[in-house]
């Protein structure tokens, strides 16, 4: 239980830390810290509408996306402290159900019947598509040196005290926090501040939704990127004996990092992105390949 | 001099006239027989050196006048003739726009407005669906827009209304996939009938307000063309002070908005830095304007026949110190911009309008020069300080794409900062002040006038016709917006459909200075 409320804490931090951080990188005062929690505590109160060729789909997607999430977060645990559901092979249910979620966002998309869903739609699935391989090395990495397919334990046996592991360890958050970009849509992927339409990944698939469905949407996307953003700190912190405060620490480091990428960097035209998730999925496989080659203690040279 | 004299030959059915005299009398007009009128434009645009500044018709007694006037870069004249439509019994006219495409707005136009037939036109689509349209059963519900059949391919339709707090116009790309394969445009939603309006009113004050209104961000020069016409239509040439006065307003404004573009450019590929600091220099920019006149935007500013805010001597050290600013603040921009790899990656290659298609549609100002064809009337229609105490040599960059679009605002801002320093140098060597505005002088009858300006878009020409009574009778302005959204849809073709908005944003075309 502990752990899924350290998760709820960071995935609920996490967009204030981006927004202060861009303010004042930009020399801006920026809005309150808690801004985004008041956005989302009115579109709660809010009623959805729905557009006149909208079906099922649509208003069952963004309960489907939460529901998706949220089991994903009972499967993770955060240092110490247990995940609330834990067996062999969690790690395949936790990828899997963030691709149940994207599914039903792609879906609700589609069922709104518009050219830019649409859009969206098939960007999202593109993408998707070429994150998911990365994901599965990082957490095949985890599991190869610990010897574990489940989550309990997939942090902590990893041998630690070995300066191999270390570097193996930093190149895996600095992979994970390439696959928050791109999951969470930030700068240089996707760019969640825009207005235009036809440059939107994310935001356009959502462009229908309005009310308690979008604040359902947004939740679960905060969430996600949370999930992604521990994992990342618990690998880094597998290596330094880390506990949960650091964990939490660390994973908060994401949020400003990506304040800082966002304040000092444009977005990649959109024919980039697929060759940036491809270089995340090599890079993952690099560090796939030094821990089997530590864990076998192969020499080269 | 030599090609000169052969296009004074060529052209000797024309009425020559200098750019800095700008009226004649109605009679001295040449009127041509429209096969004449068809060679001698054919001819003359040949030469890249020649564009059509402006063509329409006007209704005369006896019918309908076209009424044309070439501007030559090369020499810095204006050719003038007139053909009355179904003289020599023609009804159905060969079109231009088949050969030279940069005429498709003028014979849009005319068709539109006064139901002439263009027989072989290629493209002789409604232009803005204007109110007094001589076929009111044509309508925007029914626009007919290009389609092309096929399973790959999709449409995309965006607008007329926009996600940004931009103008309504109707954006139909037809994709495949991601890539643009065509994109048409049309518009009209902003038609106000200005060009009406301003006949129907005798009040100057009020013709001037809607000249200001042309294009919001284009105020100043607007505002600083109907000014001119009718200072030479009454023949109260402006005296140098407030010549220097409305140079200085028309380069703060071009500062302003090449400041504001480059910002909007910086946000919609997501670079926070660039954005922020753009945003902050304009403000100091239009701030100095407000300062002047009340307006951040300059409306108020320029009045026919006098000024009611003089540059007092405070105000030009406000000017100067905050051009000071800007400049010391913008060339660490430029420097930043110009080194960051992700900027540069988005905007080189990006959007890119060819010199043979610049020239063949027309293009003018700001986004011909960026692909490489010099069309800037500080240069080859000089009028007030311009070509004397500013002898004016255009920025240019050759590439075409959003890169090179951004080098000329880049460059030119750091040059009109330069060229408002030596405007203000020389207000001060002279004691006297600019008049008051006057709004009553007399207009000289049955006289035709224009006037050229470079706003910071590009050519701004209006052209106005007095009866014999001396009241306006007629009213033609062309924004180069005009021209120029043609090269936009032209410079999207085979982009990413994701590309499309630092396209659109590179050229920042207006709607209402099109719609009129």
């Amino acid at each position: 239980m502990v752990s899924l409320i350290l998760i709820l804490f960071v995935a609920l931090m996490q967009p204030g830390l981006i927004a202060r951080t861009r303010a004042r990188l930009s020399g801006r005062k920026g809005v309150p810290f808690y801004q985004h929690l008041n956005n989302v505590g009115v579109l709660l109160r809010k009623d959805p509408i729905y557009g006149a060729s909208a079906g099922m789909v649509t208003r069952l997607a963004p309960v489907v996306y939460l529901g998706a999430t949220v089991t994903a977060a009972l499967l993770l645990p955060v240092g110490g402290f247990g995940a609330l559901l834990s067996f062999d092979g969690d790690i395949v249910l936790f990828c899997y159900l963030l691709g149940l979620g994207r599914l039903a966002l792609m879906l609700g998309a589609m069922d709104a019947g518009s050219s830019f869903q649409g859009m969206g739609a098939s960007r999202e699935a593109l993408y998707g598509a070429f994150v998911e391989p990365a994901l599965f090395l990082v957490l095949g990495t985890l599991a190869l040196v610990s010897g574990q397919i489940r989550f309990d334990g997939l942090f902590s046996q990893v041998v630690s005290g070995r300066p191999e592991m270390f570097v193996v360890m930093i190149l895996m958050m600095y992979a994970l926090f390439k696959i928050v970009l791109v999951e969470a849509g930030r700068i240089p992927v996707d760019d969640p501040r825009t207005h235009l339409e036809l440059t939107m990944i994310h935001e356009v698939m959502v462009l229908d939704y309005a009310g308690f469905d979008m604040a359902l949407i947004t939740l679960s996307g905060w969430i996600k990127t949370a999930l992604l953003s521990i994992i990342g700190a618990s690998a880094l912190a597998s290596v330094l004996e880390g506990t949960a405060p650091v964990i939490v620490l660390l994973a908060l480091m994401f949020a400003l990092l990506i304040g800082v990428l966002e304040s000092t960097m444009a977005r990649s035209r959109l024919s980039r992105n697929t060759t940036y998730i491809m270089t995340i999925v090599a890079l993952a496989f690099v560090i796939f390949t030094i821990a089997f080659l530590v864990m076998r203690e192969v020499s080269i040279g | 001099m030599g090609m000169n004299a052969h296009w004074d030959k060529t052209m000797n059915r024309w009425l020559k006239i200098d750019p800095r005299e700008g009226r004649v009398s109605l009679n001295e007009l040449p009127r041509l027989a429209y096969a004449e009128l068809y060679d001698d434009l054919n001819r003359c645009l040949q030469d890249e050196n020649f564009h059509v500044a402006s063509y329409f018709g006007v209704t005369v007694p006896e019918g309908v006048l076209l009424i044309c006037l070439v501007a030559d870069d090369a020499s810095g004249g204006v050719w003038l003739a007139s053909y009355l439509y179904g003289e020599g019994g023609e009804r159905i006219l060969p079109s231009l726009t088949a050969v030279h495409p940069a005429l498709h707005v003028f014979e849009r136009e005319m068709t539109e407005n006064f139901g002439i037939c263009f027989a072989d036109s290629p493209w002789n689509k409604p232009l803005r669906y204007a109110h007094d349209r001589a076929d009111r059963r044509q309508s925007m519900n029914c626009y007919p827009f290009y389609a092309i059949e096929g399973e790959a391919l999709h449409e995309v339709n965006v607008g007329p209304i926009h996600a940004g707090i931009i103008e309504p116009g109707c954006f139909r790309f037809i994709c495949n996939g991601e890539q643009i394969v065509h994109l048409e445009i049309m518009l009209g939603y902003q038609h106000r009938g200005v060009e009406r309006l301003l006949r129907e009113t005798d009040n100057r004050l009020r013709q001037t307000l809607l000249c200001e209104s042309v294009a919001g961000d284009s105020a100043v020069a607007h505002g600083s063309a109907y000014a001119m016409l009718v200072e030479r239509l009454g023949q109260r040439p402006a005296s140098e002070v407030l010549e220097l006065e409305r140079a200085i307003a028309l380069e703060l404004e071009r500062i302003a908005v090449h400041l504001a573009d480059t910002g909007a450019l910086c946000m919609d590929i997501g670079y926070q830095l660039g954005q922020v600091a753009c945003e902050a220099l304009r403000t100091i920019v239009i701030n100095t304007t407000q300062a002047w006149c009340g307006n951040r935007f300059g409306k108020g500013l320029i009045r026919p026949g006098g000024s009611f805010y003089p540059l007092t001597d405070g105000l030009r050290t406000l000017v100067r110190n905050n051009m000071e600013e800007v400049r010391r603040r913008f060339a660490e921009v430029t420097d930043d911009l110009l080194d960051s790899a992700s900027v540069l990656a988005r905007f080189e290659d990006c959007g890119v309008l060819t010199r043979t298609q610049a020239l063949r549609i027309g293009a003018v100002g700001e986004a011909a020069r960026a692909s490489d064809l010099k069309r800037d009337v500080r240069a080859s229609h000089p009028w007030g300080p311009y070509g004397a105490l500013i002898v004016h040599e255009p920025v240019m960059a050759a590439g075409g794409d959003v890169f090179s679009r951004l080098k000329i605002r880049l460059g030119e801002v750091m040059q009109s900062i330069s060229y408002v320093n030596t405007l203000i140098d020389r207000l001060d060597e002279i004691p006297e002040k600019s008049p008051r505005p006057d709004y009553t002088f007399p207009l000289a009858p049955s006289a035709l006038a224009f006037s050229m300006q470079e706003g910071w878009r590009g050519e701004i020409v209006h052209v106005g016709l007095t009866d014999a009574g001396g009241r306006l009778c007629a009213y033609k302005l062309k924004d180069p917006s005009l021209h120029n959204w043609l090269g936009l849809a032209l410079a999207v073709r085979g982009e990413g459909i994701s590309d499309f908005p630092i396209c659109n944003k590179s050229f920042n075309l207006s709607y209402c200075g099109h719609d009129l």
